[in-house]
C-alpha cells in the first residue's frame, strides 16, 4: 500500500504556485523530497499533515485523506520542522515526554518511550539540562526524537540536515536510514542538497516549481551508467597503450581527463580483462574504481535549473 | 552508549534496538486534560526551572498572608471586638488584593500563551491530533483556574477561619460558595483579558508589560473616575465606568446579584445596570475567548 499518495495536488498562494498538479506516489523505506527552496517541499509537508488546506486535488497519507481526516494522519504521523521550535526553558527529556502525551500516550508510556528515543538519538546525560543550552547538532536530535515518541508508521523530516557541521549532518542522514530500515518506519526526508540522499533513500522525488521532475529509486540514478576509471603508469604513453588494448579486446574506453581511461562495465569480467591486459602491457595499475554517478549527475542532464549539488 | 575502558566490565549494556509501541493510544478528550494540567501546572512553575517557581509561589504566599492574620484576630479576638462576620468580606478581598492578582496574570499569561509561539512550540502542536480550538481553549482554561486557585486560596483560608471561630455556618457557606463564583468570574475575565493581550506579541516582557497596564491602569483609572463621580454627585458616570475594570465589573456583578457589601465607591444600583454589568461580563470572557480563536486561525504552522 502506498504510504502517501497525491493526485492533481494544487496549492496556489496569492503570488505564487507552490504545488502544480503534482501525482506522487511514496512507499515504505526511507524516501527524498529534493528541490531547491521555494520548489514546494515544506507545503508538501504541510498539506500532508492535515494543516494547510490544498487549493485543488487531493491526497492520501496512510490511506487517509488529508482534508477530512487531518487528526487521524496526526495521530500516526511524526514531524520534525525544519524551523527551530523548541522552548529554551525546558529540559529535552520533559518536553518529549510531554509531546508524547500530547500524541495520546499515557504518562508512563510516554516517559518510557521518551527514554527509548533519546537513547537511539544520542542524546545522553544533556537531556535533563534546559534546551536553550543546546548546540544546533543537539537542538535537531531533539526535534527527532519529539518525532518517534509515539512510535509513529511514517515520520516527515524537513531538512533535518540544516544548519550542521558534516560530522553531525553525517550522524542525522544515518539515523534517518536506521529510522527507515531498522526501526520500520517510513520516511519522507527534504533536502535541497541532491547527494545526501543518495545515501540514505531508497527512492528520490525531485520537486522543481511546485512540479515533479522525477520520482523513481535511488538505484536507478546511480546504475544509469556503469563505468571503471583506470589509472596505469610505467610509461609516458601508458594510458594510450591500455586504451588501445581494451578497445582491440572488444571494450568500449575512452579518455577521462589526464592519464585516466574510462571503460565501460559490460559484465562481470571486464574488471579482470582490464588486470590481465595491465600486467600483459608491463605497465602498474594505480587505481580502478568505480565511477559514481551522482545524482546530480542525472539532474544535471536533466533540467533542474536551480538544484545544488553538494 | 559509550563505555570507556577504565570501567570494570561489571554490568553488560544490552542494546535493544527499537522497540515498537503496542499499547493504549489515547483519545481527544484524556490529551486535552493532559495538556489542561501539564499548562496548569506549569503556571505555578511547576515541572519548570526553579526560577519560574518563586514568582508565582511568592504571590500566592502574600495573596494567602492578609487572610491569615484576618483569620488569626477573628479567631484570637473574636469576643474581645464583638465581631459575627469576617473582618472583610468575601467579596471585597479580591479587590483588595488586586495588585498581586495582576501581577501573577501578566507574569503567567505571556509564560503559558507567549512562549509558545516565540519559540514557534506551536507548530509541534499542531502537527499532533489536538485541534486549533483544542488548544486555544485549553491554554485559555488552565490559566483561568491558575487565577481561580491564586483568587480562592484565601477565601477558603477565611471560610475555615470563620467556622473555626464559629460564625454561622449556613450564613458563611453561602457567602463563601458566592465569592467562589464571583472569583470564577473574575478569573474567567482577567485570563481572558491577558491571553489576548500575550497572544498578540512574541515578547515575553511586552507582553508582561502590556497585561500590567491593561490591568492596573484600568483600575485606577475607573477607581479615580468612581471616586470623582461620587463626590461630584454624579453615580451613573461612576457606575458606567465601573464595567472598564473587571475587578470593579466582577464586584458590581456580585453586589448586585449577591447583595454583597459594597466595595467601590459607586456600585451598580437597579436592575438595569446591574444587567449591564452582567452582560458586561459575559462579552469580555466570551469576546475574549472569540479574539484567542481569530488570533490563532492566523497561526502559521
Amino acid at each position: 500500500m502506498a504510504v502517501i499518495e497525491t493526485t492533481g495536488l494544487t496549492k496556489t498562494y496569492p503570488r505564487v504556485t507552490a504545488l502544480d498538479h503534482l501525482d506522487v506516489t511514496i512507499g515504505d523505506g526511507v524516501t527524498g523530497l529534493v528541490g531547491a527552496n521555494g520548489a514546494g517541499k515544506s507545503t508538501l509537508i504541510k498539506i500532508l499533515l492535515g494543516l494547510v488546506p490544498a487549493t485543488s486535488g487531493g491526497a492520501t497519507v496512510l490511506g487517509h485523506d488529508v482534508a477530512s481526516e487531518g487528526g487521524l494522519i496526526r495521530a500516526l504521523v511524526g514531524y520534525m520542522p525544519e524551523h527551530d521550535c523548541l522552548p529554551a526553558d525546558v529540559s529535552a527529556s520533559d518536553l518529549v515526554v510531554h509531546l508524547g502525551q500530547m500524541s495520546g500516550l499515557p504518562y508512563a508510556a510516554a516517559r518510557e518511550r521518551t527514554s527509548d528515543v533519546l537513547r537511539h538519538v544520542g542524546l545522553a546525560e544533556e537531556r535533563y539540562r534546559p534546551i536553550g543550552g543546546y548546540s544546533t547538532g543537539m537542538k535537531q536530535r531533539v526535534k527527532l526524537a519529539q518525532a518517534l515518541v509515539h512510535d509513529p508508521r511514517l515520520v516527515l523530516l524537513d531538512e533535518p540536515t540544516n544548519g550542521l557541521d558534516p560530522a553531525a549532518r553525517d550522524d542525522m542522514l544515518g539515523l534517518v536510514r536506521r529510522i527507515g530500515q531498522e526501526f520500520g518506519i517510513a520516511v519522507l526526508v527534504t533536502s535541497h542538497l541532491l547527494g545526501e540522499l543518495e545515501r540514505v533513500s531508497d527512492h528520490v522525488v525531485i520537486l522543481d516549481s511546485g512540479r515533479l521532475l522525477r520520482s523513481s529509486a535511488t538505484t536507478d540514478f546511480l546504475h544509469a551508467t556503469g563505468s571503471l576509471l583506470v589509472e596505469v603508469q610505467g610509461r609516458p604513453d601508458a594510458d594510450k597503450l591500455l586504451g588501445q588494448a581494451l578497445v582491440d579486446a572488444g571494450l568500449t574506453a575512452r579518455p577521462a581527463g589526464g592519464a585516466l581511461i574510462e571503460v565501460e562495465v559490460r559484465d562481470e569480467t571486464t574488471r579482470d580483462v582490464v588486470r590481465d591486459l595491465t600486467v600483459d602491457l608491463g605497465l602498474g595499475l594505480v587505481r580502478m574504481q568505480d565511477r559514481h554517478h551522482r545524482i546530480e549527475d542525472v539532474f544535471r542532464e536533466g533540467v533542474a535549473g536551480g538544484v545544488q549539488p553538494v | 552508549m559509550a563505555s570507556s575502558p577504565s570501567e570494570t566490565p561489571s554490568g553488560v549494556i544490552h542494546d535493544l534496538g527499537y522497540r515498537p509501541y503496542g499499547g493504549p493510544r489515547l483519545g481527544e478528550r484524556a490529551v486535552s486534560w493532559s495538556f489542561f494540567r501539564t499548562g496548569l501546572r506549569n503556571t505555578y512553575g511547576l515541572g519548570r526551572s526553579a526560577r519560574s517557581k518563586v514568582l508565582p509561589m511568592i504571590l500566592l504566599g502574600l495573596m494567602l498572608l492578609p487572610a491569615l492574620i484576618l483569620v488569626g484576630v477573628l479567631v484570637q479576638a473574636k469576643d474581645l471586638l464583638d465581631l459575627d462576620e469576617q473582618i472583610v468580606p468575601y467579596s471585597t478581598y479580591p479587590l483588595t488584593t488586586q495588585l498581586l492578582v495582576s501581577v501573577f496574570v501578566a507574569a503567567q499569561a505571556p509564560a503559558l500563551v507567549s512562549r509558545d509561539l516565540r519559540f514557534r512550540t506551536i507548530t509541534l502542536y499542531l502537527a499532533r491530533p489536538m485541534r486549533r480550538s483544542a488548544y486555544v481553549l485549553v491554554r485559555f482554561a488552565s490559566l483561568t483556574v491558575a487565577t481561580f486557585v491564586l483568587v480562592a486560596a484565601p477565601l477558603l483560608l477565611m471560610y475555615v477561619g470563620g467556622l473555626l471561630a464559629d460564625l454561622p455556618v449556613g450564613r458563611e457557606t453561602v457567602r463563601f460558595l458566592e465569592a467562589v463564583a464571583g472569583a470564577a468570574l473574575l478569573a474567567a475575565c482577567l485570563a481572558g483579558l491577558a491571553a489576548v493581550v500575550s497572544a498578540l506579541t512574541i515578547r515575553r516582557g511586552l507582553a508582561v508589560a502590556a497585561v500590567i497596564v491593561v490591568l492596573l491602569v484600568s483600575y485606577t483609572v475607573v477607581s479615580a473616575i468612581q471616586g470623582i463621580s461620587l463626590e461630584a454627585g454624579h453615580d451613573g458616570v461612576g457606575q458606567v465606568a465601573g464595567i472598564f475594570s473587571p475587578y470593579t465589573l466582577v464586584n458590581g456583578v456580585q453586589v448586585f446579584l449577591f447583595d454583597v457589601p459594597e466595595a467601590t465607591a459607586t456600585p451598580p444600583e437597579g436592575t438595569a445596570m446591574g444587567l449591564l454589568y452582567v452582560g458586561a461580563t459575559v462579552l469580555t470572557v466570551l469576546g475574549s475567548v472569540a479574539a484567542l480563536l481569530a488570533r490563532y486561525r492566523r497561526v502559521s504552522p
